[in-house]
């Protein structure tokens, strides 16, 4: 008796050591990161052009840059995801044909980001001649993103119980407007929630810009779609590797920078989702 | 007098499950058709043969013929969703659309193009009166259906296939989630609809049945007989053999 309720306290304290274990790390590195680099967040830092080697001034361009990748790669990887997710949901049948759709999806979310970046890179880039641009990095991002949001909007589509297709039906409705009117607007909570857990992803990765989008050092806002531009996460791995004599303090603001963003992402994820969790109906 | 719906020689079959064989029936007009038996003698796979809601299920075969007012449902170029106009349906448990009690009636309306405010409000009454439920929820027309009583969803539910204003009503065991209160109201208003509309339903027990009842017909594993005669069935219980 009395050695199953040790066994009982040590498993106890096995299990919150290696709860601590997990979160310490990233308490330690958002800490550490606000900490060192909160003392470089000012106006200028974050409307400013780089100046003196990106030592000093603002890393706009790379914010600027960050957001336009990320929006260029929503307008593609949104409706290209939700329509793929509602066939698949919605429509497909259980047939060897998307089977093997899905089990690709899947494998799909598992590639490294380096090679989408050396993908996009032979397609957009060169046999499409983009170039180094904000449209081939778009793209390459969209790829990266779409299994993320497939699958969970699918997910999402599947949760909206059956019966309200059948309801719909019933009432004259085609299969179509079933979707619309009732089996989307339920699914969407979800849905929003895949496509900026996506996003984030896309908004965090180098690999993907690496060849794709990213400049070195271009201290302007891109004038088109065909112009490359710097973007949050090279130019942190830039200034962190490739540029000597770089003061902490700058890099640490621009890891703070982007940190806050994604962070922010997610927060309005978690507050849609628990908004509309709290007005469904079933 | 002509039957409002036919089933002629009707076979229908779950990959090898068979789960209708070869039935005949004559549905009568304006008049009450209970479809009973025990669970899984082909009761509601009969309604949904009729609004064709097994469309979509896979694996299914049919032979015979489905006729309403003598024209096949099953033939090449109907209009389903104008078929299901035609051929309304309450399904066993209440469903409501995600929704206001107004956006649930008004969906099928909708659907169908109707826009005109008035004419939309008008159908609202009408239905919500049909289903004797006007008096309960008139005043809460924009609250969410899912705040009605289980008893008042499915009189929600029958008014919203009766905004569509459709020529059958096919009921699936409307009653199984009442109480006595509200299947009585359930019963009564179907005795007032049963003026206008030619109803099929599946009771949810024998009594119901005898109830209900202006004709019935007994379903045993998927073997259907013609319906009893007009009148009350206080001994419904004969042997399909």
């Amino acid at each position: 008796m009395r050695n199953r309720h040790r066994v009982q306290r040590l498993g106890f304290i096995l299990l919150g050591v290696i709860s601590l274990i997990v979160v310490l790390p990233i308490l330690f590195v958002v800490g550490n990161i606000v900490v060192q680099g909160i003392g470089a967040i000012n106006w200028e830092f974050l409307t400013a052009m780089p100046r003196n080697g990106m030592k000093e001034g603002g890393i706009f361009p790379a914010i600027v840059g960050t957001l336009l990748l990320v929006l260029g790669t929503a307008v593609v990887a949104i409706p290209v995801g939700i329509g793929g997710a509602i066939y698949l949901a919605e429509y497909a049948r259980d047939t060897l044909w998307t089977r093997i759709l899905r089990l690709a999806i899947i494998n799909l979310a598992g590639v490294p980001s380096v090679v989408y970046g050396l993908f996009g890179l032979g397609l957009f880039v060169l046999f499409l001649q983009f170039g180094t641009s904000v449209l081939a990095g778009s793209l390459t991002l969209a790829i990266m993103t779409l299994p993320v949001i497939i699958s969970t909007a699918e997910e999402a589509l599947r949760a909206v119980p059956g019966e309200f297709r059948l309801v719909s039906a019933s009432l004259g409705g085609t299969r179509w407007q079933g979707i619309r009117h009732i089996v989307l607007p339920q699914a969407l909570p979800g849905i929003i929630t895949g496509v900026i857990l996506g996003l984030l992803r896309a908004a965090g990765e180098t690999a993907p810009i690496l060849f794709t989008a990213a400049a070195f050092y271009l201290p302007r806002i891109p004038r088109s779609l065909l112009e490359p531009t710097m973007a949050l996460p090279y130019h942190l791995y830039v200034i962190s590797t490739q540029v000597p004599g770089m003061p902490h303090r700058v890099q640490y603001g621009t890891a703070l920078v982007l940190l806050t963003i994604v962070l922010s992402m997610n927060a309005v994820a978690a507050i849609i989702r628990s908004y509309f969790r709290r007005r469904r109906e079933w | 007098m002509e039957p409002k719906i036919r089933f002629q020689n009707v076979s229908y079959f779950y990959g090898d499950r068979p789960a209708l064989r070869d039935v005949t029936l004559d549905i009568p007009p304006n008049a009450i058709t209970v479809v009973f038996g025990p669970a899984g003698g082909g009761k509601t796979t009969l309604l949904r043969l009729i609004n064709r809601l097994n469309d979509e299920v896979e694996g299914t075969r049919m032979t015979g013929h489905v006729l309403l007012d003598g024209q096949d449902v099953y033939a090449p170029g109907v209009d389903v969703p104008h078929l299901r106009r035609r051929v309304g349906m309450v399904f066993a448990l209440p469903l409501p659309l995600p929704g206001t009690v107004r956006e649930n009636i008004l969906y099928g309306p909708k659907l169908a193009g109707v826009r005109d405010q008035a004419r939309l409000d008008e159908i609202l009454e009408r239905s919500l009166r049909l289903a004797a439920l006007w008096d309960e929820v008139k005043d809460r027309l924009d609250d969410p259906a899912s705040r009605l009583s289980g008893g008042q969803q499915q009189r929600l539910c029958i008014a919203r296939s009766l905004a569509l204003e459709p020529e059958v009503l096919l009921l699936d065991e409307p009653t199984s989630g009442l109480d006595p209160i509200s299947t009585g109201k359930v019963e009564e208003a179907l005795q007032e609809l049963k003026h206008q509309y030619t109803i099929v339903i599946v009771p949810h027990s024998v009594q119901q049945a005898a109830r209900v009842a202006d004709y019935a017909a007994f379903f045993l594993m998927g073997e259907g007989g013609m319906p009893a005669g007009p009148g009350p069935v206080h001994h419904p219980a004969r042997p399909p053999y």
